[in-house]
């Protein structure tokens, strides 16, 4: 009975390590795919206009919209159809990458 | 700590977490002793290829940027000029940071000359320069010769594209200006696949938008080459039907095959010649000439078919080709947004293939389009792309991407924004 919440502790954390390594092959991929948000939301995820800064902004609260806008639970525009297109390792990838930016250091 | 921090380990932390700050004061610093890229074209894809090199290398990877323009011009958007509601100052956008936060190498200049084997850039000024890789992104030439009566300058002078924003732009922005209430302004659409697919229906809206307020008599006459709207038809079918009812008239299946410029009448395959006061002729479009130079021009004589993964040529070894110039992957867009995504792809691909890491194996890809109805109500297109290894291409992820259900005013500042962030992520 000792070893069983151990490992029920580490499923979660072992999951999200499948998940994400079946995609990194390459070092560079968070910042790659975060590269493809940069035309609108700005390079490193700085924004000059009302287009929402996503540099520095907590991973829980990025992958939670951007899983809101996949499952129509947000309302949008374009990010409703463009967060569909993206699998869910590669959106935990791209808020890692941003919640790692510094916000504002343009 | 390990002292040792080799220039590998320095790329990786500058990958991994530092901010653009950091990355554009390295940049200035970079050694350049990874390799050479010479950029041919400062336009979506040409200059943010060159900002994305510097950037992700941490300056290691020296950059020249080859650009006769003495400034960016934005072709999204410059149908407002046309409009009237923008001026061609409003999508203007320097260089200077380039070559100051990003020490990138300006060369205002034309290339005229490739010797793939050499490795070296011939260009018009007589500079010859040295590469590891090149990066196309020409844009487009016109055909001429498919429209004979077009083909010298004095023709091209009366009868305007406008299809490269600049002087073209204002020039026929002066065209609609003088010409009477009551006239027709016509509008030649190529058979697909041409630049910026929506382009010509947001500009018969545009015009419309200045006839409806300034020359209500006047009409805009869409002829287009295709069997129908190329890009967003719903949507544009909605906007002349109800917004600009009575001011645009749309005929598909119109594929020109010449224009006397005396008369303004455009001549067609099967249907009947079209005289019109304003003549607007969109001719056919291939890579630019530079490509064809390159012996990279590899579908129909037209595109160059690359390698998704780098966008390397699939026949040159060492070239790479951007934006609208390339043979397009399925349901993938010639616009600019997707230029500055492939030069992403790109980049990533430049920097790990001269510095040893392995290049990405799989790039995803989107695009996002906002076409102008009215001065201030947009509609959009999106998609996402993402790389298929069986296929080896990049296809469009099932159940993603649309279109805006109807023209909207926010849509409107989302593309404001877009535009400006989107120069900024070329060009700051």
């Amino acid at each position: 009975m000792r070893r069983f919440p151990l490992l029920l502790a580490a499923f979660p954390a072992m999951i999200a390590m499948v998940g994400v390594s079946a995609q990194t092959d390459s070092p560079n991929l968070g910042r790659n795919l975060a590269a493809t948000c940069a035309n609108c939301h700005g390079t490193g995820g700085v924004s000059l206009t009302e287009i929402e800064s996503l540099a520095g902004k907590p991973k829980d609260e990025l992958v939670r919209k951007l899983q809101e806008f996949k499952t129509d639970k947000r309302p949008g525009t374009v990010m409703s159809q463009l967060a569909k297109g993206y699998t869910d390792p590669q959106i935990e990838l791209i808020a890692a990458w941003f919640a790692a930016q510094k916000p504002g250091a343009k | 700590m390990d002292l040792r921090f080799g220039r590998r380990d320095f790329l990786k932390a500058i990958g991994a977490g530092a901010g653009a700050a950091a990355l554009s004061s390295c940049a200035t610093i970079g050694s350049g002793s990874a390799g050479k890229v010479v950029v041919v074209g400062a336009g979506y894809g040409g200059a943010t290829a060159a900002k994305y090199i510097r950037m992700w290398s941490a300056g290691a990877i020296d950059v020249t940027l080859v650009e006769a323009g003495a400034e960016f011009i934005s072709c999204p958007m410059s149908n407002l000029v046309l409009g009237g509601s923008k001026t061609l100052a409003d999508l203007t956008v320097g260089y200077d940071n380039l070559s100051r936060r990003h020490g990138i190498k300006l060369a205002r200049d034309t290339a005229t000359a490739v010797d793939t084997e050499k490795r070296s850039v011939k260009l018009a000024g007589g500079t010859e320069l040295a590469y590891d890789r090149l990066v196309l992104s020409p844009g487009v030439d016109f055909m001429w010769d498919r429209v004979p009566g077009l083909n010298n300058a004095s023709a091209q002078a009366a009868i305007l594209h406008a299809w490269k924003a600049g002087p073209q732009t204002v020039a026929l922005r002066r065209q609609l200006e003088a010409m009477p209430d009551g006239g027709v302004f016509a509008i030649s659409i190529p058979v697909a696949p041409y630049r910026c697919p929506p382009g010509p229906y947001e500009r018969a809206c545009q015009a419309a938008w200045y006839f409806k307020r300034a020359k209500p008599k006047s009409k805009v006459l869409v002829l287009d080459g295709n069997p129908d709207i190329t890009s967003k038809p719903a949507l544009f079918k909605k906007a002349f039907a109800e917004e600009y009812k009575g001011f645009v008239e749309y005929r598909p299946n119109f594929i020109l095959v010449d224009v006397d410029v005396a008369t303004r009448t455009a001549k067609f395959e099967t249907q009947e010649d079209v005289n019109a006061d304003v003549l607007n002729v969109l001719p056919p479009q291939r890579a630019a000439e530079v490509a064809r130079a390159a012996g990279v021009v590899t579908a129909n004589d037209r595109w160059c078919e690359v390698d998704f993964l780098t966008f390397e040529s699939i026949k040159v070894k060492n070239v790479h080709i951007l934006g609208d110039a390339i043979q397009v992957a399925p349901a993938m867009p010639k616009s600019g947004h997707m230029a500055n995504q492939h030069a992403k792809v790109c980049a990533a691909a430049v920097v790990a293939m001269l510095t040893g890491e392995p290049v990405n194996p799989t790039p995803v890809l989107n695009n996002t389009c906002y076409s102008f109805i009215t001065d201030k109500e947009v509609v959009h297109v999106a998609s996402v792309h993402q790389y298929d290894r069986e296929k080896k291409t990049v296809l469009p992820v099932p159940g993603s991407g649309g279109l805006s259900p109807a023209m909207s005013a926010v849509e409107g500042q989302y593309a404001f924004a877009w535009a400006k962030n989107i120069w900024a992520d070329m060009l700051a």
